[in-house]
This record gives C-alpha cells, structure tokens and sequence, in this order.
C-alpha cells in the first residue's frame, strides 16, 4: 500500500486526501519520459494526472508538473515514487498538490522531516520573481 | 552583453565546456532583451532537464545535449518554452534587480591630472615596465584597472601570503574603492585606482614581492593544483608552471616574446583550460610516468576555439626544453614584433610549429 503525503500529514487512501472530488474526467498516469508535445486537451481534462518518478535524482517531473499547469491544467496533479522529504517543497512550488510514496520509504522519512517542508511558500524565490510588484 | 538598436540585451551561448569532451559553445540566440534573461535561461535548463541525457552520468551535460540534438533543435524546444515561460513574469523580477543594483553602483570616479604618474613614469623603468603589462584602461578617465601578478617566477602560480593578502586588502580598501577582485587568471585585480596613485601602489606591491610585470606574458600561466594536491590528477602542474616561468625569466625574453597564455591542467578534467591556451600542456600519466601533451592554437577570446593536440607527450623532463624550442621558434617565424604567437600560428598553421616540438634527428 502507498502513503499519500499532503500538507497536513500522511494519509492512506485518496478519499482522505480529498482528491479533486467534483472534477469528473479520468485520472491518467504519466511516466517521467512523457513528451510535452503529448500534452492534449483530452489530459488536460484529467481529474488527476500522477507522474511518476523513478528516482530522486530525475527531475524530468517537476518540469512536466510545471508545464501541465502553464497549459491550464486544473486538476488534482500528483508525484508519485521515489521521493525525498527535502524535496517536498520544491514538489509543490512546481505545481503538485501531493506527493505517493510506497509504505517502505514512509517509514524511512517520518511525517515529522515532510511537515518541516509543509510551509513551501515560504522562501519561494521564484515565485516572488513571478509577482506582479514586490 | 550586447545591444540592439540602442537597447541592452545578451547573446546566449550554450553547449560550451572543456574537460574531457571539450566544446566551444553555440550561438541559442543572438539578441536577447536584458529584462529577459530569467525566463529565457529558465527554459533552457528547463528543455534540458526534459532532453538531457540520464543513462550515463558523464553525459548528463548540456553540451551533449546539444551535441546530440543539434542546435536548431534545442534552439526551437527553448524558444517555445519561453514564450510559455516569459508571460509568468509580471515585473517583480525587474523591481528586484533594481534594488539588487543600487548596491553595485559605480562609485564616484573623480577625474583628475595625475602629474605624479608620469613623473614617476619617467624616474623607474621598474614602473614603466609593470604599468606596460600590469595596467589596463579604466572607462573613467583618470583611472586604470591594476592586475595584480600571483605569478612571481618560480612561486607557486596564485598563491599569496597572508601578508601579501592584508597589503592587497588595504590597498584596495585605500586606493581602489574598496575592492578587490579574483580573476579566473589566478590573479588580483584592483578595478579602480586613480592613475595619481599608481607609483604608491606600485611601491606598496613591490615591498611585498607582488610587483611582478608579467600580466599576459608567458609566465602568467594559469596552472591547476595537479599531483600536489588534486586527489584526480595524472602529473603535476605546478612543478611544470614554475619552471617555465624561471626559464624565460632567465632568458629575459618573455618581454619580447609577448601576449602568450600558456595553460596547464593535471589531468583530462581540463580545470586549468589548457584546450583554450594559445599553448596547451594537459598531463598525462603514461605507463606509469608523466607525460605531458601540447595543444596549440587555442584561444579563450572573443574567437574562441579549441587547440588542437600537436603530437605525442613529453615526459617531465623534455616538455620544458620543448616549450622552450616552440617560443624561440616563434620569434623567428613571426612576421614582426607584434604578430603574437597565436597570430602566427594562425597564419602559418601547425606545420612549422610541430616541426619545432618535434626536430627531426640529425
Ligand atoms: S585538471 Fe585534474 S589535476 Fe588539475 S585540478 Fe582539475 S581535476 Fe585536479
């Protein structure tokens, strides 16, 4: 069984991590090779796209995360796989709303080392470059 | 940095690296406004992170990637990335930058006659010499840019004291605004000093042995830690470096012989740039002893190319020998005193300078 990782803790099924449960389409699965010229209208209907990453060290989902939401992609978007709690923040900052990881890496990084990242908009360099003013 | 129709902007250059897959890299675009530079290098790393390579660590650089790909690929991935990217930024990003500015303004050059310079000038041939290498023009009239020579012959190249460090902390702080910089050359450089204040500063530099005038010339080698400290390196640098250098200081020539710049990595990793040296030394370790490769022709400037190898590895004791047959070589071949080295080899070729490395037996 995986472990849903969200802002406010650990879950163990999407009901409790209250995935986007008004937006009708299909959830999708998307590998970390996915090619941004298959971003359709058709997936970005989705009521949730979960890309996969196969390591911590391959950061091809972040850009596609970023992507999705640059083509308006509303829906629930999630990092699912090999993922570090460091990196918890920069998972949401590109776009994800939560993270899935198997039950063996959970018990490897206690809920306390992801809450320590839960405060993501903090320090947000980037997104303060986006603002409209300072 | 360059400008289009009096607006400032950049052209952007990516691919580029040396260590052991050396490339010189490729013009992405030739004018880019200034104001968007970080969407435009967001997409870059951003086409990048989706193309680059990462089945093979050694390959996971974006010189391959373009290698690879071939730049009208990378260039139309990077420009549909940004078109996407360049809407996200609304201004803050500017704002920033301005106040970041604020904090780099030049400081208040005054512009006056400085007699005592060229009294100086005219009383120490010591001066004159180190003003001729060590001194470049200053925007600001009155001033010049000072470099600050790390490469005494036969001191180890870069390495300063901590005495020597305190002088240059206090000259900078008393004669040059307050700054001080490093140059990637593996020397000191003094950004804005008032030519009025060049003979004190010299005098200063000179008592703490950093008054060498050799800025440019063949014993300003840039040399990597090598065998004596680098835990990856194939041969020593240093040992190589200094010797050259007491050498040509022997022979009193490196003034006549000119611009030259000389590089030496310990190894293929290539840190002290030796592919972009106008002469090029990257040891080697070849059955167990050290062998040293020459490239030649290499360039770091605004024409930047690559050296090509100029035949088999010296050991430890003929690459100086050799280098030194390749200098004098050059003063007979160029065309006069101010063709440099590079200038020659470009108009000759490499024949005639392999033919000096590698004399044929009598
Ligand atoms: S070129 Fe090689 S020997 Fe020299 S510093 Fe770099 S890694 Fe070390």
């Amino acid at each position: 069984m995986s472990i849903i990782i969200t802002d406010s803790g650990f879950f163990s099924n999407y009901q409790d991590a209250k995935v986007s449960p008004n937006h009708p389409g299909p959830s999708v699965d998307l590998k970390s090779d996915f090619d941004p010229k298959d971003i359709t209208q058709e997936l970005l209907q989705a009521r949730c796209i979960r890309i996969e990453l196969p390591s911590f060290a391959d950061g091809r989902a972040f850009t596609l995360a970023i992507l999705l939401r640059s083509h308006g992609y509303t829906g629930h978007l999630r990092a699912v796989g090999y993922i570090l709690a460091d990196q918890y923040t920069m998972v949401r900052r590109s776009g994800f709303d939560d993270v899935e990881i198997s039950e063996e890496l959970a018990i490897r990084q206690p809920k306390k080392q992801w809450q320590d990242r839960a405060d993501w908009r903090r320090h947000d360099y980037q997104g303060r470059l986006r603002e409209q003013t300072l | 940095m360059t400008t289009l129709g009096g607006a400032a902007g950049f052209e952007v250059i990516v691919g580029g690296g040396l260590g052991r897959t050396p490339m010189i890299g490729k013009t992405l675009r030739e004018f880019l406004p200034a104001a968007d530079l970080l969407p435009y290098v967001e997409a870059i790393v951003s086409v990048y992170n989706l193309l680059g390579r990462r089945d093979n660590k050694y390959k996971a650089r974006i010189k391959i990637t373009v290698h690879e790909n071939g730049i009208e690929e990378i260039r139309a991935r990077v420009e549909a990335r940004y078109a996407r990217l360049k809407t996200l930024f609304k201004g803050a990003d500017q704002q920033l930058l301005q106040q970041i500015e604020a904090h780099f303004k030049a400081p208040e050059f005054i512009c006056e006659k400085a007699p005592e310079f060229d009294a100086f000038k005219e009383e120490s041939p010591g001066f004159c010499s180190w003003v001729d290498t060590n001194i470049t023009a200053h925007k600001a009239e009155g001033y010049a840019i000072v470099s600050i020579s790390l490469k005494k012959h036969g001191d180890t190249p870069g390495d300063a004291t901590a005495a020597q460090m305190r002088v240059m902390s206090e000259l900078a702080k008393k004669f040059s605004h307050d700054e001080l910089r490093i140059s990637h050359e593996q020397n000191v450089i003094l950004p804005h000093v008032h030519r009025s204040d060049l003979p004190t500063v010299y005098r200063a530099l000179r008592t703490a042995n950093l008054a060498t005038a050799n800025i440019g010339l063949i014993s300003d080698i840039i040399a990597c830690p090598g065998m004596d400290y680098c835990a990856l390196a194939t041969a020593r640098s240093i040992p190589i470096a200094q010797q050259i250098a007491t050498r040509f200081a022997k022979l009193e020539l490196e003034h006549d012989v000119g611009l030259l710049k000389l590089k030496i990595s310990g190894c293929i990793n290539a840190c002290g740039h030796h592919h972009v040296g106008h002469i090029g030394i990257l040891g080697l370790e070849r059955a167990g002893v050290e062998s040293y490769q020459i490239t030649l022709g290499g360039d770091a400037g605004a024409e930047a190319q690559l050296g090509t190898r100029a035949g088999p590895g010296f050991g430890a004791k003929d690459i100086v020998p050799a280098i030194e047959r390749l200098v004098l070589g050059y003063i007979e071949l160029r065309a006069d005193a101010d063709e440099t080295f590079l200038q020659s080899y470009q108009r000759l070729g490499a024949a005639p300078f392999k033919a000096l490395l590698y004399p044929k037996e009598k």
